[in-house]
């Protein structure tokens, strides 16, 4: 990352589909998770054509000193905010709940999984899908939040605590 | 498997689309759509800043994408096309110097159906006597039919060179318009380089549409600025004629 920060600080338009490359599945999965499958895809995109604004206006010693993940990631958290905002100033259709139950507890279980991970406290579901979906360090998480990093350790134990207990409960 | 693997696996490759949809938002590659012109189909190559060209299709960019334009720009493409002149529509021309911007935007003033000559544009850019740069200026035009480049002709008042296709394309654009192509060729190889009236006592370009009203038997042929002044004639200040 500190190499790509390097690029993009040198040549912004030559290094920036990198960019793109090396984070947009990050971003990507950790959507798809916060603010669901329909919505991801554009999100994603928006957040990198807004990393590309931004970074155009920045000079090329703030580029190089970027901890580009954790700052990637403010952007997307910013965007699925006001995204929720918006969402609940219009109608929109009741999601489909799992039709098949949870006889099969597989990883692969996606609607299983949003439910469970529906089902913790915001604050700690942000931080357990930045963790352990997406693969952020808490330093990470921590710049992308806002919130120290001893907060973000502890959001993400008392997140993982809630799913075992809810999996123990489906068992 | 431990909470966190399970987690781990709900990882997903990010859809194929992201890539180009990002590339395109951000300008770094440009997008294209085809469309109708009376040259055939052109396609219009754009950054979400506004339209970088108009070329042949098969001389495209390889690198551009297929894109819908912004939908902020409603039909504005379509009728700059059918116009030949940008109106509101958002031109994306960076890397052209602010002199051949000022002769591309000079020539967007000619009206459709009309034709100014290189050394018109020339003096009407503060700049009488650069017929040549001009002409380089509309050779290199990025956006050909928009910036309508096809109705400047050589200061001799032929029809001349054309950068979208060949000649053969500028002579359909102005049939297309009415400009009368064969005829304002006529009129520059019998030496006519302007058209004046006995009774209103004003000369004009022959193509300007106040000359076309002139009857036959009031129509006065010129063929220099020195014959207008010596019929005692005024310049029209529609098209303003120069030598």
């Amino acid at each position: 990352m500190d190499e790509l920060c390097r690029r993009l600080a040198a040549d912004l338009d030559a290094a920036f589909p990198d960019l793109v490359d090396a984070l947009a599945s990050d971003v990507y999965s950790g959507l798809r998770r916060l603010a669901g499958a329909d919505e991801a895809q554009d999100l994603t995109q928006e957040t990198f054509i807004r990393a590309y604004r931004a970074l155009s206006q920045y000079e090329a010693e703030r580029i190089r000193s970027l901890r580009l993940r954790g700052w990637v990631w403010t952007i997307a958290l910013n965007l699925g905010r006001n995204h929720a905002r918006d969402r609940a100033r219009r109608p929109t259709p009741v999601e489909l709940e799992d039709r098949f139950g949870v006889e099969d507890p597989e990883p692969a279980d996606e609607a299983a999984w949003d439910r469970r991970l529906r089902s913790l406290p915001p604050i700690q579901r942000r931080a357990v899908v930045l963790r352990h979906v997406v693969g952020l360090g808490y330093d990470e998480i921590a710049e992308a939040t806002g919130r120290p990093v001893a907060t973000v350790r502890s959001d993400v134990h008392r997140g993982l605590e809630r799913l075992r207990t809810a999996l123990e409960g489906e068992s | 498997m431990t909470i966190e693997q399970q987690l781990g696996r709900l990882r997903r490759p990010a859809p194929p689309a992201v890539q180009p949809t990002v590339e395109l938002g951000t300008g770094l590659v440009p997008g294209f759509s085809v469309y109708e012109a009376p040259v055939g189909e052109v396609a219009v190559v754009f950054t979400p800043r506004g339209v970088r060209s108009v070329r042949l299709v098969e001389e495209l960019d390889p690198q551009a994408i297929e894109a819908k334009p912004p939908r902020a720009w409603g039909d504005r493409i379509r009728r700059a096309l059918e116009e030949g002149r940008p109106g509101n529509l958002p031109l994306d021309l960076e890397g052209v110097t602010p002199f051949r911007r000022k002769v591309l935007d000079q020539a967007a003033t000619i009206p459709k159906g009309e034709v100014r000559s290189y050394g018109w544009l020339a003096s009407h850019v503060g700049k009488p006597g650069a017929s040549r740069a001009v002409g380089s200026a509309m050779a290199t035009n990025p956006v050909p039919l928009i910036i309508p480049c096809h109705r400047v002709v050589r200061s001799d008042g032929r029809i001349g060179a054309y950068s979208l296709g060949g000649p053969e394309n500028k002579w359909k654009l102005l049939r297309y318009e009415g400009a009368d192509p064969e005829r304002l060729e006529e009129l520059a190889a019998a030496g006519v380089r302007f058209v004046g009236s006995d009774t209103t006592g004003i000369f004009c370009v022959p193509s300007c549409r106040h000359a076309r009203r002139i009857t036959p038997e009031h129509r006065l042929t010129l063929g220099s600025l020195d014959d207008a002044r010596r019929a005692g004639l005024r310049p029209c200040q529609i098209c303003e004629p120069v030598g």
